[in-house]
């Protein structure tokens, strides 16, 4: 990135970071922490006990008023009217020809609908929504809250020692939740906004509080034996090994739900409707006729793959592109994911990448590349 | 035997016609866990600035130039099986590769440890 550090701004834990160490680089407009005691370390701390990430640069929005549920659908392609109070679904801000925009969480809050958005792209993100919402809705952006993610196997039993508890008597506590459902808690009289979810592949909470109250629940959280701070550096690895897509590199507004392997978002419901921003466009290449998709590689060697290098074909053409690679800590072998060609988008397809003039052999791999560790309602 | 250093954070230690090249570990500690080095073929000529070696780490893809011109003759294998040397060991056992020198004028180009050092405590 070139952003330069005069411009950067500074987010409530900033000094917090800084005093643990951490080496602070501009991310999406602001100084955030890419590590502590370094990448690897951090990774496999978080796969085993439990990490504490810092994602308040992330935009968290407020949607009010009679059928924001209903509005919001024409940008989206999720089946947002049908979610009951405390639940949480993942899905896509699609411009008008059905680009992605960003990927977001939206969360019943009962009252309103509470939205996670990408940092990098949240300013547009609002400006985007303003213009297509009736006038009847609100659209607050929380900037006095902060965003902290605790991630890990450990994750559930760290919370639980905070004696965090629901705002209303008889309702759950937070580790009673399950993956994707959310709710309002309280510590130490501090109004808390708990979901379970995340951006690691593992069991874990994203935790929203009061920009003031941010440092005192970090430094709660890491006072325990299991919960160390990790930088974005890790949360890069982590989401990868995890097959989650990252916005303004494996998705982008030129790439379509179906060709970045994204299905799964296009409710039912919603593409039998097909009333949404760009459905037509969408749903063309519903389920499988897009002419690339995103997949999965495991890179021959030891030398990763980078975004930016190319799939080629036999004659050395190029044929696709790398959106993210790097190195797997879990599997100590690189990993990455790439926009191929739909017929050698099948597991096992061997894949030629050029970087740097040298030709890489891979092989098209099932995400996610680690398992996936959720915590699940189970099935009844 | 001396020990040049660059603005790149690369060392050199000349023997004779012989330079042994690698990265500082300050350079090594900025970069955090490596993962892999792609060091030049036995037999490259090598100009000054050229790109000679690339340096993975779990998070990025770093070039490391030539810092002086000359013939590699020999590179660290050792590298290839352990990476993390550079990590554990950046300025002795994680040398990268060894080159004959074309040019030794070049040398006068390049700091000293004690004026490295200064340009790293600017940092």
């Amino acid at each position: 990135m070139s952003e330069t550090t005069e411009n950067l701004q500074q987010l409530p834990l900033g000094d917090w970071h800084r005093a643990l160490g951490a080496r602070m680089v501009p991310f999406a407009g602001y100084e955030m922490p890419v590590q502590y005691e370094g990448v690897m370390a951090e990774h496999i701390w978080t796969r085993t006990e439990a990490g504490l990430f810092d994602v308040s640069h992330m935009g968290q929005l407020q949607l009010t008023g009679e059928g924001a549920a209903d509005a919001l659908e024409r940008i989206t392609p999720g089946n947002l009217s049908a979610l009951a109070a405390g639940k949480i679904r993942y899905t896509l801000l699609l411009a008008q020809d059905g680009g992605i925009l960003d990927d977001l969480m939206v969360t019943n809050a009962g009252d309103h609908l509470y939205l996670v958005v990408n940092g990098a792209t949240k300013h547009d993100d609002i400006a985007y929504m303003q213009s297509q919402l009736p006038d009847g809705l609100t659209l607050n952006h929380l900037t006095d809250a902060a965003l902290l993610a605790l991630q890990g196997p450990k994750a559930s039993e760290a919370l639980a020692k905070l004696n965090i508890q629901p705002l209303q008597a008889g309702w759950p506590l937070p580790t009673n939740l399950y993956f994707m459902e959310a709710g309002p808690f309280l510590w130490n009289d501090i109004p808390l906004g708990i979901s379970r979810s995340g951006y690691t592949g593992e069991d874990g909470f994203e935790i929203s509080v009061p920009a003031e109250h941010a440092v005192a629940l970090a430094t709660a959280l890491t006072e325990l034996e299991e919960v160390r701070p990790i930088g974005l550096g890790a949360r890069d690895s982590l989401r990868l090994e995890a097959g989650l897509p990252l916005y303004g590199h494996d998705m982008n507004p030129d790439i379509l739900p179906v060709e970045a392997n994204l299905s799964f978002a296009l409710s039912k419901a919603r593409r039998e409707e097909g009333n949404f921003a760009g459905a037509e466009r969408v749903l063309a290449q519903y389920p499988d006729t897009a002419a690339t998709k995103r997949v999965g590689l495991f890179v021959d060697g030891r030398q990763p793959i980078r975004e930016g290098a190319t799939v080629i074909d036999d004659t050395g053409a190029t044929i696709g592109t790398v959106t993210s690679g790097g190195f797997s800590p879990t599997l100590q072998r690189p990993i990455a994911m790439a926009y191929v060609p739909m017929d050698l988008s099948q597991t096992g397809t061997a894949i030629t990448v050029e970087q740097r003039g040298k030709k890489i052999a891979c092989t098209v791999a099932d995400m996610p590349f680690v398992p996936h560790h959720y915590h699940r309602k189970p099935k009844s | 035997m001396s020990r040049y250093f660059t603005d790149e954070h690369e060392w050199v230690e000349v023997e004779g016609d012989t330079a042994t090249v690698g990265i500082t570990d300050y350079a090594q500690e900025q970069l955090g866990d490596i993962v892999f080095i792609e060091v030049p073929e036995v037999g490259t000529e090598l100009e000054q600035g050229d790109d000679a070696a690339v340096v993975e780490s779990v998070k990025a893809a770093s070039d490391v130039y030539a810092a002086v011109s000359g013939e590699v003759i020999e590179v660290n294998e050792a590298l290839e099986d352990e990476p993390g040397l550079v990590n554990s060991s950046a300025e002795e056992d994680g040398w990268f590769f060894r080159l004959t020198l074309s040019d030794k004028d070049e040398l006068a180009d390049l700091m000293d440890e004690k004026a490295y050092k200064a340009f790293v405590d600017d940092l």
